[in-house]
This record gives C-alpha cells, structure tokens and sequence, in this order.
C-alpha cells in the first residue's frame, strides 16, 4: 500500500451520482449493471439527475429504485410506458425513463408501448432483451429465439405452436410517433461505447421535446441460460445480433440534426 | 350560483375540473362515455392533462403515474371497464396513494348490456383488485349528489390516500337534471412529502407497492388497516327520510334509492310509518346506523339492481334480528316505484320473519311472477 503516492493518484473510475452506494441484487455477468451504469453515466453527464424520474417494471430489475439515485416508481408488469405518461403529461419538464424486460415490454405490455410510441409520448424507454424471462426463473419471452430451450419451451421454442421472436425496435420504428429507436449491444467495449452515445441521444430527443425513444439493449442473462458469462456473450454474438441486427432504426429528421 | 340542466356523467365531469383535477385518463364505454368527452374538450382547454387511453389497463396505469406526483387525479369507466382496472387499483391501494375513479355501472355480468345496474357493489365496496385493502365508495342518488360528491372524493382521497369511487349507475349518468355546480377551486400548489417530483435539493423517493418481506407487508397493511379505522369513525354517510317514526324502513342507496324514496312517500301517504334509510358510503358500510334503526322497526325492506349484494351486509348489519325482505331487478332492468310500493304493502301485510333468507323468498317471487 505504501507504494501509492496519494498526492499524484488521479481518479479514474468511481460511482456515477446518479448510482446509489449498494450493491446490486443481480447475478454475477448480468448485463442489467452495465445499463444501469451506462444511463446513471449519461445523467451526471448532462446533470439531469435533480430532473429524473424513472419507472421500474415487473422482472430482474423491479428493484431498479433502489439503484438508481433519483426520484423513481415502479409499475404494474407491462404498464411501465403507461405509468410514465401519467408522470410526464403532469410533469412535462421532468425526464421521464422507464426501465423494461423483454417479457414485460413486448409480451404483457405491448399494448402499453405501442400507444406510448404511437402517441410519441415525450419519455425515453430502455428495453432489455434477454431473450427470457430472468426473474421467474428463464421461462420463453417473445424475444426467445427460433430452437432456444428455456424452462418452458425445453425442447427449444417450436415456432409453428409457440410463435417467432418479436424484433421490437424494426416494430415501433414503425410507428409514426416514434422520434428515435434504435438497437444496441453490452457485450463489448465498441458496442458498450455505442450504447452510451445511444443513451445520450435518448435523453436529448426528450430535453428537447422531440417524443419517444427506445434503445433495445441486447443482453444476457448467465443464470437462466445455463453458461459463464463469457460463453453468453459469445452466445449473443454467435445468435442475438445475427436475429437482432444492431443499428438505428427510427431516426426522426429532427433527431438527426442533434450533435452530441 | 344559477342551476344548469346537465347531463349525469358531464355534469360530474364538470365537478370534477372544479376540484381542481390535474390529469384525467379513460376509455370509451357506455354509459359512461360522455364524461370522458367532455374531459377531452374542457382539460386541453385548461391546459390539464388528458388522454384517452388505449385500454382501461392503460388508463388506470396512467392514473397511477400522475397520482405518484401528488397532484388530483381520475378515471371513469363503466362496469366490464372497471374490471379492466383492478389490477391498477390494487397497486395503487398499495402504493397509498389517492386516486378517485367514477363507476357508472351497467347490466352485466360479462359484456352484460349498456342499461343502469347496480351488480359492481361486491367489486367495489368489498375489494375488487387483489389483496388486502379497502376503497372509499360514495353512492349518490341524483345528478346534485354525484356533483357534490367530486370534491368531496378528492378531498377523501387525499386526506386518507386512498382510492375513492363514485359509484353510479347508467341512469345518474345519462339522465338530465338541473343541478348547482360549485365554484371552480384553484389548482393545487402545495404537494404532499412523498410525492415524486424528481430530486431536487432534496433526498430521492420512491413509490412502490413491492414488499418482499411479508413482516413489512404485513406492517403496512396494518398501517392501512388503522387509517381505514380512521375512515370509519369519520366518515361515514347516509340519509334518512321519514325515520322518526318508522315501524318499518327500506334500505337502499343510489338510483334503486331514489325509487325507494317514490315509492315510501306513495306508502307514507296511505298510511303506513315507513321510512327510508339511503347509504351515502356504501364503504365505510353505515353498520351501526342500520343497526340502531333496526332495533326500532318491525320489518325491513331492502332494494336493489343486484341479486342482494347489498342485502348481505344489511342482514349482517341487523344482526339479523329484524324481519327483512327483498326486492330487485337486475341486469339492467329497473324497479317501477310501484314495484316497491308493493314489495312494503306485502311486508307491512307480513308475515314477518328471520327464518330463511329474504333472497330465496324474492327469488321464489320472480319465478311466480314469470
Ligand atoms: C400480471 C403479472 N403476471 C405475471 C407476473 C410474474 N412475473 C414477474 S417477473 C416476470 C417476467 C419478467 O421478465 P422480463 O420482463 O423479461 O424481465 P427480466 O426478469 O428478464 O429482466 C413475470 C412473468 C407478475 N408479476 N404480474
């Protein structure tokens, strides 16, 4: 210890603000910490934390409020786009995040989220594919690709009796009320960088009223899948970002124009 | 201030706004949908916050969101809708947060028909969403009381931070009265200290109904359970008409006592001491009062447009010590005056008993009578 000289040690790394101090309820290789990291990053960035309000959802990131070092409410499993419009149509100056899983923003909630997009609700939405549901134990979400065994499809999803994926941001691209959708991945540095911009792009589109943004943040859940961390995010290379291309999918000329 | 001839549902929806609602969220149903039209022309006017939902489950959601700031809040819908919203309503109970909705019940059950009911009484006064909780219900009888009663959910709601519902029929909604509406009050300015406001100079706070820990559960709902406590000791509402002397009373609240109130006064005026007793709070349940009245009469007569639903808790009321009988018309069909005129000639005829149950004589009477 003596070899550190505390006058010339420079910090390089530390807790985002907008982070609380306790460690987080998630399995180890959970890429919901990357995210959460990522958004609390952007936020002291642009000093906005004193401006936050977030909705948590129903799944591994319920407890998001008590990560997150801003104001925050958690919703019923899917209303979480719903929730948020009833916070930002009372409160249009605060910026408004919800915070959702696969399983809660494409399958329960679908409804929910396509009407907060087609309103173009001015809030920003972070969407966490997994590819399954993480808190009830890895069960098929939507987003559970062609022949991937979970709990409740174990002989790999059939999609002639179980359905296709859902590629939700080529969805509410779709929508005219969307401003700005795009996909990104947390599985390495490049994609991670990428993802941040994305993040900041979000919350200027909403500081700027321009209406609704949703980043789809491809991810891994180590425990329900059944693999180290490292096998997942080779998994997610090898399988997610083929069947999920990263890039922007919904750019609203008006967004284009923001330089960040 | 000079009466206007309104409809039900916009003259409550125009209540409403003068209590200072910030944000109404609904869907389209009847017979409640002219509440929600009106909200859609006179909030955007006022520059307040509407929107129509794409779905009750959305509403009710949404209504959640804008109750977490701590500013007025509502929905309204009619009965299949309302049951759309249990879920919402539940978390929003357990959030302790205030919310008042509007039911305008209809004939059912299912998608039933859009004629005045009163078949949502057990999912509104006896719970409805899940868990353990309890909702204000405020039952009025004309187009003045639903007016009156506005303010007076918002003022409750808040004071108590519990969901409040005016609980009508499709009769109060629809039909045209000439009413007093109240001055309109200013908006809000001061929020309560859990409001969810974002961070500013102050610590973070949050709104959650999660509660992994049963102790803490169980804690809260106790804290609920104390402040519902609260709200019977203070709160609770009915009226009474022609009671002094009553040897025989009808209980029955909203539109079905509205035509009680026809029919006692017909019976009043042949000769018979009956009186009328309306519930105003159908939760908190006016228990005590029906008792008391009770251990005064000879026989009682309760009506509804429901199967009894209200009958069980005025049975478990009297203890059941007094004669009672039954009378109603349900899925949407609504009671003549005359009907329940005949219904206390036939009690105050009798015989007056407390064997068997009052539902299984009216039931037996329907059939006779089809
Ligand atoms: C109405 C309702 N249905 C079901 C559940 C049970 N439930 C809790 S979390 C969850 C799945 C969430 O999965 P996802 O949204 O993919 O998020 P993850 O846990 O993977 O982060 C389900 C089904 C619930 N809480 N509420």
């Amino acid at each position: 210890m003596d070899m550190i000289d505390n006058d010339t040690e420079t910090l390089v790394y530390s807790r985002p603000n907008s982070l609380t101090d306790v460690s987080t309820h998630y399995c180890p290789g959970c890429t919901h910490g990357i995210a959460h990291r990522l958004i609390a990053e952007v936020i002291d960035e642009m000093n906005i934390r004193e401006k936050m309000i977030g909705v948590a959802s129903v799944g591994c990131s319920v407890f998001a409020y008590n990560y997150f070092n801003f104001d925050f409410v958690q919703a019923p499993h899917g209303r979480a786009p719903a929730m948020a419009t009833g916070v930002k149509r009372v409160l249009p100056e605060k910026v408004v995040m919800t915070y959702q899983g696969d399983g809660d923003m494409a399958s329960i909630g679908m409804a929910e989220i396509v009407h907060a997009a087609t309103r173009g609700e001015n809030i920003t939405v972070f969407f966490i594919n997994n590819t399954n549901y993480g808190m009830t134990g890895g069960q098929m979400a939507p987003t559970t690709l062609p022949g991937q065994k979970t709990t409740s499809s174990q002989n790999g999803r059939d999609v002639e009796t179980q359905g296709y994926p859902i590629r939700a941001a080529e969805l509410l691209s779709q929508l005219d009320g969307s401003s700005y959708v795009v996909r990104r991945s947390l599985n390495d540095p490049k994609n991670i960088r990428l993802a941040k911009k994305a993040i900041r792009m979000a919350f200027e589109v909403q500081l700027r009223g321009l209406g609704f943004s949703m980043i789809e943040f491809l991810s891994i859940c180590p425990t329900n899948w059944g693999m180290s961390a490292s096998a997942s995010m080779t998994w997610l290379e090898n399988n997610m970002i083929p069947y999920y291309p990263l890039g922007d999918y919904k750019v609203h000329p008006a967004v284009a124009e923001i330089k960040i | 201030m000079a009466r206007e001839l309104m409809k039900g549902n916009e003259a409550v929806a125009e209540a409403a706004v003068r209590a200072g609602v910030a944000a109404y969220f609904g869907y389209p149903i009847t017979p409640q949908t002219e509440l929600l039209e009106y909200m859609s022309r006179r909030m955007p006017e006022l520059g307040r916050a509407f929107v129509q939902a794409e779905s009750e489950l959305a509403a009710v959601n949404m209504v959640y969101g804008a109750a977490c700031t701590g500013q007025r809040v509502m929905s309204s819908s009619s009965s299949p809708g309302v049951s759309l919203m249990m879920e919402g309503v539940s978390y929003i109970a357990g959030t302790e947060l205030p919310m008042v909705l509007v039911d305008v019940m209809r004939g059912g059950p299912g998608l039933g028909n859009i004629a005045p009911a009163q078949g949502d009484y057990n999912q509104i006064v006896h719970g409805g969403g899940h868990g353990d909780y309890h909702s204000i219900v405020l039952a009025p009888a004309n187009v003045q009381e639903a007016v009156d009663f506005m303010a007076l959910a918002f003022d409750l709601a808040e004071k108590y931070r519990s969901v409040t519902v005016v609980l009508m029929d499709g009769m109060l909604g629809q039909m045209m009265e000439p009413c007093e509406l109240p001055a309109m009050l200013p908006m809000k300015t001061e929020f309560p200290d859990w409001a969810v406001t974002g961070a500013k100079g102050r610590e973070r706070r949050f709104l959650t109904s999660i509660n992994l820990n049963p102790t803490q559960q169980e804690i809260t709902n106790l804290r609920m359970l104390n402040r519902w406590a609260q709200v019977e000791a203070n709160e609770i509402r009915y009226r009474e008409y022609f009671m002094e002397d009553a040897k025989y009373a009808v209980v029955a609240y909203g539109s079905a006592g509205r035509i009680s109130l026809s029919a006692v006064r017909t019976a009043r005026a042949e000769g018979i001491k009956v009186g009328l007793l309306r519930p105003i709070t159908l939760s908190p349940f006016p228990r005590e009062a029906i008792y008391q009245a009770s251990r005064k009469l000879d026989g009682m007569l309760v009506v509804e447009m429901s199967s009894g639903q209200m009958l069980d808790d005025v049975l478990a009321a009297t203890r059941f010590t007094v004669p009672t009988e039954f009378c109603a018309r349900i899925g949407g069909v609504v009671p003549y005056p005359d009907e329940v005129l005949d219904s206390i000639r036939n009690l105050v005829k009798g015989p007056l008993t407390t064997e068997g149950h009052p539902r299984d004589r009216w039931l037996k009477r329907m059939a006779e009578r089809n």
